[in-house]
């Protein structure tokens, strides 16, 4: 019995490929660094905004959280839907098309949303300023990197 | 024993979710003071021209995208304004988002209406949006200044 236990309770690498492991990895380290969040935020934003261009990028890296995490991410989103409107206006567009992200896994979002015209002009993508470490201890955001199983699986 | 346990911890159970909604989560103190912390808010946005909920101080910012925030405002010699640090309390950081509804941090306002975050205030900045925008609040920018003396 004992042997037994003892072989679930230590996954391998091998085991990883055939079987659900035992103990999971944290939720917000994908395995198979799938990025479940950057694929939600990519579909959400084209399926919504229609855009002539969208970059989206993991920007976890930049601050204090663990390697592997989706929690950070600045989007670049251009759209022929943003004409007409205020920058608030587009952000608002933004946001609410990743209303459940952003309640969720995603601790900050970064957003560029322009105009074909306007990316025509000047097509540069923004860069974010230097982590001051504010998630760093941060509760909430560690509770946000463990509750997500990832988008869709419902936490 | 056991099984008067398990009978009394049904009963504290059943009392907990009969007295509330299938869909809400929040006990009654709770939505009490959600509601004053949006009351509160209302007023804590109008009583100041410019008003940032941030991630630390002014003086010692906690997050890059607060200080690019701060950054601009000093940049514009705004320094006389509302900031409040979402950081020392939870409810204000859930509340703002709530009461802009707005995701995230930092949020400015101006004389009590909401701007935006700092990708907004970047941008206002960079294509000149900003020197008018304080110009209606009677804040003279002082880029303004520097751009007189350059020429």
């Amino acid at each position: 019995m004992f042997p037994r236990l003892l072989r679930f309770a230590t996954p391998t690498s091998t085991r990883l490929t055939l079987t659900r492991p035992l103990m999971p990895r944290p939720p917000h380290m994908d395995p198979e660094g799938r990025r479940p969040v950057e694929q939600s935020i990519r579909t959400k934003l084209s399926e919504s905004l229609c855009p002539d261009h969208l970059e989206v990028h993991n920007e976890s890296h930049m601050h204090a959280v663990p390697p592997g995490s989706e929690s950070h991410f600045r989007v670049l989103v251009v759209s022929g839907r943003f004409e007409g409107l205020s920058l608030l206006q587009r952000h608002r567009l933004v946001n609410e098309a990743l209303r459940e992200e952003l309640s969720g896994r995603v601790h900050a979002l970064a957003i560029q949303a322009k105009t074909p015209q306007q990316w025509e002009g000047n097509p540069t993508l923004a860069k974010s300023p230097p982590c001051m470490g504010g998630s760093k201890g941060d509760h909430t955001v560690e509770e946000k990197l463990k509750a997500g199983g990832g988008v869709g699986e419902g936490h | 024993m056991n099984s008067l346990i398990r009978h009394s911890a049904r009963c504290l159970r059943s009392v907990v979710f009969v007295a509330k909604p299938a869909n809400v989560a929040v006990p009654g103190r709770l939505l009490c003071e959600a509601a004053d912390t949006q009351k509160d808010l209302g007023e804590m946005v109008k009583k100041d021209k410019v008003v940032v909920f941030m991630k630390g101080t002014p003086a010692q910012p906690m997050c890059g995208f607060s200080n690019a925030v701060v950054q601009i405002l000093r940049m514009h010699g705004v320094d006389n304004y509302a900031a409040y640090n979402v950081l020392e309390d939870q409810e204000l950081r859930q509340g703002v988002k709530l009461f802009s509804n707005w995701p995230t941090i930092p949020q400015v306002y101006f004389n009590g209406e909401f701007v935006g975050g700092c990708d907004i205030l970047l941008q206002m900045h960079q294509n000149g949006d900003l020197v008018d925008e304080l110009k209606k609040l009677g804040i003279h920018s002082a880029l303004l200044d520097s751009e007189k003396e350059s020429k």
